[in-house]
C-alpha cells in the first residue's frame, strides 16, 4: 500500500456502527503489515473511540456524523474520531475492579482506559462542534517488542 | 443495528462432581445485550453455585458488555454467591479481560474441561 494514504469514514450515530470503523482500520492496519495481534488491539481501541463519539460526543443524535480518518505513513497507522461534542479533558483512569465489584464505582467507563493501554499513542482534542477528536496510533516499529 | 446476543444454558459437572450452569454465549456482547444477559443469569438455577462463562461463540465485545460480565460478579460476589469460571475467549479477549482485573473474580481458562476441573 502506498505510504501516506488515507481513508474517511463518516458513521450514523447509532451503536452498532463502531464496527465498520473497526472493519476498516483492520483492513487498513493489515495492508500495512501490522499483525494479527496488533490488528486486534487497534480493533478495540477504535471500536471504544468511536462508540465514546457516538454516545457523549454525539449523544446518539443520528442527525449528526462520526468522521474517521485512518492515514498511514510509512511507519504507523493514525486513527481521528471527531465527533461533534465539547471533547474530553479528563485523563484515561486506570478501572479500579474491586470497587466496581463491590458496587463502589460504575461497571461501566472503561473505554478510554482500553484505548490508551491498547494503542501506542492517544490524545484527546477539545474543539468546537465537528472539531473534537480522539487521535490513535500504532506503530509498525513497536510489531516485534 | 447491532448483532443480537444469543445465550444458551445447560448444565455440565465439575471435576469434582457438583453441577455447573453454563451461559453460552453468541453474536455480540455490548451494551444491547445486557437483558439477554442478565435474564439468563438470573433465571439460573438457586442451587446453581458454579457457574462457567462460555464465550466460544462471540467475536465482538465491548467495554459495555465488559460492564455486563461486571454485573455478574458484583451478584456473584455477595454471600451465598456463585463461583464463576470463564473459557472460548480469544487471546486477544484474554488479555482485555486481564486488563480490567476480571481474571482476580473469574479464573479464564482455554476450553471447557480445564474450566469444569476449576469448579
Amino acid at each position: 500500500m502506498k505510504s501516506g494514504s488515507s481513508v474517511h469514514v463518516h458513521l450514523p450515530s447509532e451503536l452498532g456502527y463502531e464496527k465498520v470503523a473497526m472493519s476498516t482500520a483492520a483492513s487498513m492496519a493489515a495492508l500495512m503489515g501490522f499483525s494479527k495481534d496488533r490488528i486486534e488491539d487497534l480493533k478495540t481501541a477504535v471500536a471504544e473511540a468511536c462508540i465514546n463519539a457516538i454516545e457523549h460526543g454525539n449523544h446518539l443524535n443520528n442527525s449528526l456524523s462520526v468522521g474517521v480518518v485512518l492515514s498511514s505513513s510509512d511507519d504507523q497507522l493514525e486513527v481521528k474520531v471527531i465527533d461533534d461534542g465539547a471533547g474530553i479533558n479528563a485523563k484515561p483512569s486506570i478501572p479500579d475492579i474491586d470497587r466496581k465489584v463491590h458496587g463502589e464505582e460504575d461497571p461501566r467507563g472503561m473505554g478510554m482506559f482500553l484505548i490508551q493501554a491498547l494503542v501506542d499513542e492517544a490524545e484527546w482534542h477539545q474543539g468546537p462542534p465537528g472539531k473534537s477528536f480522539v487521535r490513535l496510533v500504532i506503530k509498525l516499529d513497536k510489531e516485534n517488542q | 443495528m447491532q448483532v443480537t446476543t444469543k445465550v444458551e444454558q445447560r448444565t455440565a459437572i465439575s471435576a469434582s462432581g457438583h453441577p455447573v450452569g453454563v451461559l453460552a454465549f453468541s453474536g455480540d456482547i455490548a451494551s444491547t445485550s445486557k437483558d439477554a444477559i442478565l435474564a439468563a443469569w438470573h433465571a439460573l438455577d438457586g442451587a446453581s453455585s458454579r457457574v462457567l462463562l462460555d464465550f466460544t461463540g462471540v467475536d465482538y465485545i465491548n467495554s459495555s458488555g465488559i460492564a455486563i460480565i461486571i454485573q455478574m460478579l458484583l451478584e456473584a460476589s455477595k454471600p451465598g454467591g456463585r463461583s464463576i469460571a470463564i473459557f472460548g475467549l480469544s487471546p486477544h479477549f484474554q488479555k482485555v479481560f486481564t486488563m480490567v482485573g476480571i481474571n482476580k473474580y473469574a479464573a479464564l481458562h482455554t476450553n471447557e474441561a480445564a474450566a469444569l476441573a476449576s469448579l
